[in-house]
C-alpha cells in the first residue's frame, strides 16, 4: 500500500447520522473500514444503510454489500424512514452487491476463493463512482461458507480492495452479548482497525439503545456509551449528552413571569434563556404557574409552547379558564401550542427527539413542561438524567425561557428525583408547599434560587382563586415548611430570636 | 437425454483456474459425452456477468439446464461431489479415471 497514505494523519467522513459526527469527533475514519456490532436488533442495518443514505444525500454515492436480507426486503424495510433507494439506484447513486443467501444448495468441490464477490464490488463502486460502501452482516457470509479461514482471508482481501478504491466502509458483524467478544468468528482481529458498538439492553424492564466508540486507531473520539434512538423518517438519531458544548450564551434580558408579585421576588423576573422548576406535592399551584407563565408570554405576543404529560388537553383548557386565562384565544392567534403526550407512549429518547422536533416546528420563545417528573417513571434513572440533560441544554442553545414543573412525592415536602438530580442544571427554583396551620391547609412559596440574580428569600403564603395565583405575606410564625414539618412560633419568641441577630435594635 | 447448459465463472488466469476449466472438461468429456455446453467467464472482464448469476465465490460452476439450477464452487478436483452437484450418477469410466 502506498506509503504516503498510510503516514499521513487519519481524516475523518462526516457521516451526517445526526449525533455520530459530534460523538466521533468528525465522523468516521476516512477511506478506512469500520466494524459495527451489535447483537440482533442492535439497529446494524439501519446503520449500513443510513450510512449510505446520508452520503446519497450530500453527493456522496454509495454501494450496499447485502450478505443477509435481500435488496428487496432493505429497499421494502427502509421505506418507513423516508429514504426511497429505489430512486437512488436508478439515478446510479445507491447500488447495491446482492450476496444473500440463495435458495439452491451450494455443493463445494475444492479450494476457492471469494474473487467473485470482490469484482462485482469493485464493479459496483466504479460504476457509480461510490465514496461509501457498506457491507451487512459480516457473520451471514460465514454460514455461507463453512470454511471460516477462507472467508476471514477474504475479507480481510476486500477489506484492502476498498481501501485502494479509496472508499470508506462500514462492515457490520453479530455479537452474542452485550458486554463480551467484541463480534462472533472475531471479525475484529483482521477486518478493521475501528470498532463502534451498538447496544440494546434491557434495564429494569426497559430497552435502552446505546452506542460506543470502541476504538478508532490513530483518531480521537468520545469515549463511553451514548443514547440513541431509530427515529421513524429520520433513522438513527445519536443524543451526544456530554459531547454537547456548554456554549450556550447567557443573558440578561428578563422577561414576566405572568405573575407581577413573582417576578418582584425574583429580582424583576426570569432570565430570558433561563431554565426554571417549579417544585411541589400535587394540586399546590404547579399548572397553575404553568398557565400564567404562558399567558405572561402571550401577552407579550411571545409564541409560548406547552408540553403536558398528566392532563389532557380538555382539562389544561378548562383549568386554565378556572384562572381566567383564554388558551383557546392563545391558539387562534398562533401564540399557543398543547402538546398532550403520554409519558408510556414512548422512550425517553423518544421525547427528546419529539420535543426538540416540536420545538424547531414552532420557534416558541417560552416552554412550559408539565409535569417532568412524569416522566420519570418511563426510564431508568440514568436514561431520565441524560434526558433532562438533553433536554436542557437544547433549550439553552435555543435561547428559550423554560419552565419546567416536578411533582414531589409526599404532600408536606421532601425531595423528588428530578429535584435530585436535575436541581443542578436549573437556573431558579421555586418551592411550593402545603403548610398546615391551626387545623388549615395553607399554601406557601419560595424563590430557593435565582442563579445571578438578588431574589425574595421569605416564604410567602399565597391563593388561587378564579384570577389566578395571588401572592400574599411571608409566614413569619412558622418554621420547617420546606422540610415538611411546620411548626407554629410565637410571635414574641419570633421577636426575641430577631433581637439575637440585630444587637443595635 | 437432456443438454447441459453451464457457465464456469474464474477470477484471472490462475493456476486454480486452469486447474478447474481441465477439471470440468474432463468431467464433461467423461460423463455427458457431446450433450454440453460449456462457457468461461473471467469475472474481473464480465462483473456483470458474475451480478446476474449472483456469484460470490470462484471457481464457480453453474448449471443452468436442465433445472434445476445448481452452483458448485472450488476447482472441481472432487469428482464426485461435482457428479453430487450435476445431478448425475457416476458412469463406470468416470471412477477409472479418478484413479
Amino acid at each position: 500500500m502506498n506509503d504516503a497514505i498510510d503516514n499521513a494523519p487519519v481524516q475523518k467522513l462526516e457521516t451526517g447520522i445526526p449525533g455520530l459526527d459530534l460523538i466521533t469527533q468528525g465522523g468516521l475514519p476516512e477511506v478506512r473500514t469500520t466494524l459495527v456490532t451489535g447483537t440482533a436488533g442492535s439497529a446494524k442495518t439501519i446503520f449500513a444503510a443510513q450510512f449510505l443514505a446520508e452520503g446519497v444525500k450530500r453527493g456522496e454515492n454509495g454501494v450496499f454489500v447485502t450478505f443477509e436480507e435481500s435488496p428487496r426486503d432493505i429497499r421494502r424495510n427502509m421505506r418507513g424512514l423516508d429514504w426511497d433507494i429505489r430512486e437512488w439506484e436508478e439515478d446510479g447513486r445507491w447500488a447495491f452487491v446482492d450476496a444473500s443467501p440463495q435458495p439452491d444448495e451450494l455443493v463445494v468441490s475444492g479450494p476457492y476463493d471469494l474473487g467473485a464477490l470482490m469484482a462485482r464490488i469493485e464493479n459496483a463502486v466504479t460504476r457509480t463512482k461510490a465514496k461509501r460502501v457498506s457491507l451487512d452482516s459480516l457473520g451471514a457470509i460465514f454460514t455461507q461458507f463453512s470454511d471460516a479461514a477462507v472467508v476471514r482471508r477474504e475479507l480481510f482481501r476486500i477489506a484492502s480492495a476498498l481501501k485502494r478504491l479509496g472508499v470508506t466502509s462500514v462492515m457490520t458483524a453479530e455479537r452474542r452479548d452485550e458486554y463480551g467478544e467484541i463480534s462472533r468468528f472475531g471479525v475484529e482481529e483482521f477486518v478493521a482497525d475501528n470498532v463502534v458498538v451498538l447496544r440494546n439492553i434491557l434495564e429494569d424492564e426497559k430497552r435502552r439503545r446505546t452506542i460506543e466508540t470502541l476504538k478508532f486507531r490513530g483518531t480521537p473520539h468520545q469515549k463511553g456509551e451514548y443514547p440513541f434512538t431509530v427515529v421513524p423518517q429520520e433513522g438513527i438519531v445519536v443524543i451526544p449528552l456530554s459531547a454537547m458544548e456548554l456554549k450556550q450564551g447567557s443573558s440578561n434580558i428578563r422577561i414576566e413571569s405572568g405573575n407581577a408579585e413573582l417576578d418582584k421576588m425574583c429580582g424583576g423576573g426570569f432570565f430570558r434563556d433561563s431554565i426554571i422548576l417549579v417544585t411541589g406535592a400535587t394540586g399546590c399551584g404547579k399548572t397553575l404557574m404553568c398557565t400564567e407563565f404562558i399567558q405572561g408570554g402571550a401577552k407579550k405576543d411571545e409564541r409560548c409552547l406547552l408540553f403536558a404529560f398528566e392532563e389532557s388537553r380538555d382539562q389544561l383548557f378548562r383549568n386554565a379558564t378556572g384562572w381566567g386565562v383564554d388558551f383557546e384565544q392563545m391558539e387562534r392567534d398562533g401564540l399557543l401550542r398543547v402538546e398532550c403526550t403520554y409519558p408510556e407512549s414512548m422512550g425517553l429518547e423518544d421525547h427528546l427527539i419529539q420535543i426538540k422536533k416540536t420545538i424547531d416546528e414552532f420557534k416558541p420563545h417560552r416552554i412550559a413542561v408539565d409535569s417532568l417528573s412524569a416522566l420519570e417513571r418511563v426510564s431508568t434513572l440514568k436514561g431520565y438524567r441524560e434526558f433532562v440533560i438533553g433536554l436542557t441544554s437544547f433549550i439553552k442553545y435555543k435561547e428559550i425561557g423554560g419552565l419546567f414543573t416536578a411533582t414531589t412525592p409526599s404532600l408536606m415536602g421532601g425531595s423528588s428525583v428530578t429535584e435530585a438530580h436535575i436541581s443542578t442544571i436549573t437556573d431558579s427554583i421555586i418551592l411550593l408547599r402545603y403548610v398546615e396551620m391551626l387545623g388549615e391547609m395553607r399554601r406557601g412559596m419560595t424563590v430557593l434560587k435565582m442563579r445571578g440574580s438578588m431574589h425574595d428569600k421569605d416564604i410567602r403564603e399565597f391563593t388561587i382563586d378564579g384570577t389566578g395565583m395571588h401572592i400574599g405575606k411571608p409566614f413569619r410564625n412558622v418554621s420547617g415548611i420546606l422540610s415538611g414539618f411546620p411548626q407554629q412560633v410565637a410571635l414574641d419568641e419570633l421577636a426575641r430570636l430577631g433581637g439575637l441577630f440585630n444587637p443595635e435594635d | 437425454m437432456n443438454r447441459f447448459i453451464l457457465r464456469l465463472y474464474v477470477t484471472g488466469n490462475t493456476s486454480r483456474s486452469e486447474r478447474a476449466i481441465e477439471n470440468l472438461e474432463r468431467i464433461c468429456r467423461v460423463q455427458l459425452g457431446g450433450r454440453y455446453e460449456m462457457q468461461v467467464f473471467d469475472v474481473i472482464e464480465r462483473p456483470e456477468l458474475a451480478e446476474d448469476d449472483r456469484i460470490l465465490a470462484t471457481p464457480t460452476l453453474i448449471k443452468s439446464l436442465p433445472p434445476p439450477l445448481r452452483r458448485i464452487s472450488g476447482d472441481l478436483s472432487d469428482t464426485e461431489k461435482v457428479l453430487v452437484g450435476l445431478d448425475l450418477q457416476p458412469a463406470a469410466s468416470g471412477y477409472e479415471e479418478r484413479s
